[in-house]
């Protein structure tokens, strides 16, 4: 079984379609992957669809980084 | 990509104009399920598709209530998987002189109209974004840009369906999904075969054409906007109404 980190990069990965290598804990959705609104609501749903869970919308936004990702999916899961 | 093994929700699909679409989007290979307001209606869906020898079945689903239309794209998604084409044809009147206008007809006309555009639209997106692939045709009216006196309501219903289609599809154009409007002039349907003789005639002197549409006038438009080739046609409204209103 894959860790949370893992899988949320995994994501990430497809749903930004960045590499693997490019996608450090620090980095951001926005500056660093090139997301653009779309993107992050899509990768939201995505996360919600792989850990089962529901992100309301006023936390979504809060969810800048992959490392904010996974905290967020590591503390509601 | 052909549109053979994809799945097409059409709103309102038992009578008229919602009837042909759910056919001549059918005879394109889609998998179509027609919505109704009654089981008598989604039966009669069903069994018309079935006597054409075409793939698709109705359901009950009343688009002015959200919770029915969850339950009903639930239903259909684990049936037949996520809906990629959506008609939003379904559609009300209740005509009267502002004066006289309630707040009910009001507010009657703008939730089935125009509110279960938004909640059908939304519902389909998730499915529509994960595939790359999506087309969303909203059935709106020559009244949208023309005006018509006693429908205050249904003008500002429908005109709200296109300003909205416009902002879909900006929001979705680089996902692979469309968003148009198609708008019927006067077509042959219950809708108006309610006019008397003398409304009839009046109508008929405004239209270049000389005649009613028919309800397969409007399907052949939107299975163009359905069709792979349709993917670079988007924000658009399309008029279907003999040369009466050129927008």
């Amino acid at each position: 079984m894959s860790t949370v980190e893992e899988r949320v990069k995994k994501i990430v990965c497809e749903q930004l379609g960045v590499k693997e290598s490019e996608v450090q804990n620090s980095s951001s959705f926005v500056e660093d992957l090139g997301a653009d609104s779309l993107d992050t609501v899509e990768l939201v749903m995505a996360l919600e669809e792989e850990f089962e869970t529901e992100i309301p919308d006023e936390e979504a936004e809060k969810l800048a980084s992959v490392q904010d990702a996974i905290d967020y999916i590591v503390a509601h899961t | 990509m052909s549109l053979e093994g994809k799945t097409a929700l059409v709103t309102g699909a038992t009578r008229g104009i919602g009837k042909a679409i759910a056919r001549a989007l059918a005879e394109q290979g889609v998998e179509v399920v027609g919505t109704a307001t009654s089981a008598e209606g989604a039966e009669s869906i069903t069994a018309a598709l079935k006597e054409a020898g075409l793939n698709g079945y109705g359901i009950v689903m009343n688009v002015a209530d959200p919770d029915s239309i969850e339950a009903g794209l639930k239903a259909v998604t684990e049936k037949s998987g996520a809906p990629l084409i959506l008609v939003n044809n379904a559609g009300i009147t209740r005509d009267n002189l502002l004066m006289r206008l309630k707040d009910d007809d009001w507010t009657s006309v703008l939730e089935t109209n125009l509110s279960s555009v938004y909640r059908t639209s939304k519902a389909v997106l998730r499915g529509m974004a994960k595939a790359r692939w999506g087309r969303i045709i909203n059935i709106s009216s020559v009244v949208a840009g023309m005006g018509n006196p006693g429908q205050g309501n249904y003008c500002a219903a429908k005109a709200g369906v296109e300003g909205f289609t416009r902002s879909l599809a900006k929001e979705m154009s680089n996902r692979g999904i469309t968003a148009n409007c198609v708008a019927p002039g006067f077509i042959d349907t219950d809708m108006t075969r309610k006019l008397d003789d003398k409304q009839r005639e009046a109508m008929l002197e405004v239209i270049p054409a000389g005649r009613l549409g028919e309800p397969e006038e409007v399907a052949a438009v939107v299975a163009f906007l359905a069709s792979e080739p349709a993917a670079y046609v988007t924000g658009e409204t399309i008029h279907v109404n003999g040369g009466m209103y050129m927008g």
